[in-house]
């Protein structure tokens, strides 16, 4: 039996407003935009996707079983913006046929920098599911699937089960990532390893003309998940679910693609889907994977370069997190969350310079003109930050 | 492959990017084969050093001289003695004009001294006035007047050599490109570096326009040094979209033999504008956001490299604003200097309002200086490790100025991946471009 695990990751930015080092005002976003994108982003995926994924469930009689994690930062904005998502998710959540993923809540790089940080955002973020969606998390997935052996320690000590990585292959060597493997010395915490290829046939090549295997139909993707009978127990997909109808739109035939392949993976009782914790929990670890450096889910390299490879990015994140006592010791809650919110990974991610030249999957995503214009924006913002804290400690003086 | 090209001016007798852009060219031709015949007015000096030698007249003719030129490999110079200044135009030649009349004698005299004693050639003792032409040319104060010799004695020329098209760069060469090109039946490309509207915004001189307007359509092809300069020629010319090429500029990168210029115990930073100081470059903006900076970060200076109609204007808006001590005019400069003053520059700026290319940015980052650019410029089409601003924004201008002063990362980014860029930006590829637009217009099919 081969058992498909899907797993989706929800999340927007608060995207920031241009300022000015003549700007002096405390508000750091940029609503309209980021009101914008969301209701782009919920009209064309997150509404018909949610909604392809609960008819699944009820017509598959609780059969199809896929997985999520939804960030803080992207939840507030659905608030906001269109609460009626996350009503759908949380018929999801309802079915009994969906496990939500713990994270950090603003989907940050706080562990690389601050372990406090990282384990009081992780707290809120499990706070926040136990709350929308009445789970408390078992399994971890770190922002962009960042993942060292040390973040599995902090991981596994913080209790959770299983964590989320990426099946690199320069971590996994001749192995399969269709297996469930542990960290080294650790007792308990089982790793679960994105299938790149697979994943990123639907994720990335879906529409590709170019692929040989265009136009994909989910008979013959089943196809594949069944060859994975015999020589492994999991075939881990994972993925933006913005991959459906807005990476991919629905023209590209997507949509019709998802609605086939349950009926298709489980057609003939061979293979199933699962959660992630149902995976873990039917199947055994076959080994140890050590991975001493960081790794990710992103572009060909599977490193953290897209957020920290340049002078720039180390230098705005060395400077936000040096701000972590000023901004905490001044109690000023709003202070605090805006800080907060400028961890969010894509702020880097914009300021990456890998390829800049050439306009590619970055450019896309990338708000500014620039990944200069990035980092003078963030930068500017941070001596906004600066000076509130100055101001702060001003007003306690006296 | 032989071309015979026409144009004004030629390093290291430079007033813009022009000169420039044909040795980088030329050079680059040279390369691939091509031979060039290059087409000079005269009045240059003849001290100034370059690779390139070009030595003065000794035969002095009524009607045309000649010089005995000998220079880059396939470039042969052939000198005709027509007065077409840089950059002029028909209003400020004939201003010019008068003005000479009142220097020239002056000049004279001195000069027999003054070449025995000085290596700074005459012309920028002078201020770079063309004035040097003097004895022998038959000045009529006026700038057509001039075109038209020039064509004349283009087209005496193209009479003795062989060739097998002609290349016009900018307007004051077009009416002898199409001389030439319609009494021999050779193909004409004209190459346009810069438009009137460039020059002169919406107030153009409408005779020049005629010129441009006249050559472009006469030509069979037309070189454009920018997507934007093209979008201008189909506009604003009417000139058919298929029969313009765009083929962007290069840079030659600089021999490795640096020594630090920055003075010891300096601690000022160095905000560089270098260009003519006209309309068209947008000093103003350029000091309006320097005042904002100043403001905000007092250690820094803006030098202002270049001469132009503007700069009594530009030393009076420093020093309204308040800002003079911080400003450093230096007048033209050349050469060696340009070297110097870019390796003291911490960021170059180009403010232009309009500019078809811009040469100057790329010569920046090859010296190692991070550079702000003007978004409506040609050069913003090929560089992607630059700052970009719109020229009237002086409010993101100084913001962007004031990042790079603060943050040494920025810099650093800044340096590092535009110096990889700039290397990819070489004139032999434009050449190549050049080479593939002159076979398609003499291959046996295109005639």
């Amino acid at each position: 039996m081969a058992s498909v695990v899907f797993y989706f990751q929800v999340h927007q930015p608060r995207r920031l407003r241009r300022y000015s080092i003549f700007d002096s005002e405390p508000n750091y976003f940029d609503d309209w935009r980021n009101e914008q994108i969301l209701r782009k982003v919920a009209d064309k995926c997150y509404r018909p996707a949610t909604r392809l994924i609960r008819d699944l469930i009820h017509e598959h009689e609780g059969r199809f079983r896929v997985s999520y994690s939804l960030t803080g930062t992207v939840i507030e904005q659905l608030r906001q913006w269109a609460p009626d998502v996350l009503d759908l998710f949380g018929e999801l959540a309802e079915t009994g046929c969906v496990e939500f993923i713990a994270e950090t809540y603003y989907h940050s790089l706080a562990f690389l920098y601050n372990r406090q940080e990282f384990i009081d955002q992780t707290k809120q973020h499990c706070e926040l599911m136990q709350e929308l969606f009445g789970q408390q998390p078992r399994v971890f997935r770190n922002t962009e699937l960042t993942y060292n052996n040390d973040v599995a320690h902090v991981v596994e000590q913080m209790g959770f089960d299983a964590i989320l990585t990426e099946g690199a292959d320069h971590i996994l060597g001749y192995r399969s990532p269709n297996f469930i493997y542990r960290p080294p010395n650790s007792e308990q915490l089982r790793m679960l390893l994105k299938n790149y290829r697979l994943s990123d046939d639907i994720a990335f090549r879906f529409s590709n003309r170019g692929w040989p295997e265009w136009p994909l139909s989910a008979e013959r993707f089943a196809g594949w998940v069944d060859q994975i009978n015999g020589n492994g127990y999991v075939c881990d997909l994972f993925m933006d679910y913005e991959t459906f109808g807005e990476h991919q739109w629905a023209d590209t035939g997507i949509f019709d693609f998802i609605r086939a392949l349950p009926g298709y993976v489980m057609a003939g009782g061979k293979n199933d889907f699962i959660t992630v914790s149902e995976a873990i929990d039917r199947y055994p670890v076959v080994g140890e994977v050590d991975v001493p450096h960081m790794i990710s889910w992103a572009d060909t390299e599977r490193d953290i370069s897209a957020w920290l490879g340049n002078s720039m990015q180390s230098n705005a994140l060395h400077d936000l997190y040096a701000l972590t006592d000023g901004v905490v010791g001044t109690e000023d809650g709003i202070l605090i969350d805006d800080w907060r919110k400028l961890q969010t990974s894509d702020h880097f991610y914009y300021m990456c310079t890998k390829w800049f030249a050439d306009g590619d999957v970055h450019k896309y995503f990338n708000p500014y003109e620039s990944p200069y214009d990035a980092y003078i924006n963030y930068m500017n913002i941070l001596d906004n930050v600066r000076a509130r804290i100055a101001a702060a400690g001003a007003r306690a003086a006296t | 492959m032989r071309i015979l090209m026409l144009g004004w001016e030629f390093p290291p007798h430079i007033s813009g990017g022009l000169g420039t852009a044909c040795y980088g060219m030329t050079s680059g031709l040279g390369d691939l084969g091509v031979e060039v015949c290059f087409v000079l007015p005269t009045a240059v000096p003849t001290s100034a050093t370059s690779h390139v030698s070009l030595r003065s007249p000794t035969d002095v003719r009524r009607k045309r001289r000649r010089t005995e030129t000998e220079e880059l490999e396939h470039v042969e110079f052939r000198r005709v003695e027509a007065a077409l200044q840089a950059y002029a135009t028909p209003e400020s030649y004939a201003e010019e004009i008068r003005r000479s009349r009142q220097v020239s004698r002056q000049v004279e005299e001195d000069e027999a001294a003054a070449d025995e004693q000085s290596p700074v050639p005459a012309d920028i003792r002078q201020g770079g006035s063309f004035v040097r032409g003097g004895a022998g040319v038959h000045y009529d104060g006026d700038l057509m007047g001039q075109v038209n010799r020039y064509a004349r004695l283009a087209l005496e020329i193209s009479e003795e050599e062989e060739f097998d098209a002609v290349h016009a760069h900018d307007w004051m060469t077009y009416p002898a490109g199409l001389a030439v090109s319609a009494a021999t039946g050779k193909p004409l490309v004209i190459h346009v570096h810069s438009t009137e509207f460039d020059r002169s915004g919406e107030h153009i001189n409408q005779q020049v326009y005629d010129v441009e307007r006249t050559g472009m359509h006469g030509a069979r092809k037309v070189v454009c040094v920018s997507q934007l300069t093209k979008s201008i020629v189909t506009s604003r010319y009417g000139v058919p979209p298929e029969k313009c090429e765009v083929i962007h500029n290069a840079v030659e990168l600089p021999e490795r033999a640096e020594v630090s210029m920055k003075p010891i115990g300096r601690d000022e930073k160095i905000v560089l504008f270098l260009g003519r100081i006209t309309m068209q470059k947008g000093p103003e903006y350029f000091l309006q956001a320097a005042k904002k900076v100043i403001d905000k970060y007092p250690k820094v200076r803006f030098v202002m490299a270049g001469s132009g109609d503007m700069i009594t204007r530009m030393i009076e808006l420093a020093a309204n604003l308040k800002i003079g001590g911080h400003v450093t005019f230096t007048g033209f400069l050349r050469g060696d200097d340009v070297d110097r003053v870019f390796r003291m520059a911490d960021l170059y700026v180009m403010p232009s309002v309009s500019e078809p290319f811009g040469i100057a940015p790329l010569e920046a980052l090859s010296r190692n200086v991070p550079v702000i650019i003007s978004k409506q410029s040609g050069v913003s089409e090929v560089l992607t490790h630059a700052l970009k601003v719109d020229f009237w924004d002086i409010d993101e201008m100084a913001n962007k100025v004031l990042a790079v002063l603060r943050h040494q990362p920025l810099q650093s980014a800044l340096r590092q991946h535009g110096q990889i860029e700039v290397r990819r930006m070489t004139w032999r590829d434009s050449a190549a471009k050049l080479k593939q637009v002159y076979e398609s217009l003499t291959a046996p099919a295109a005639r």
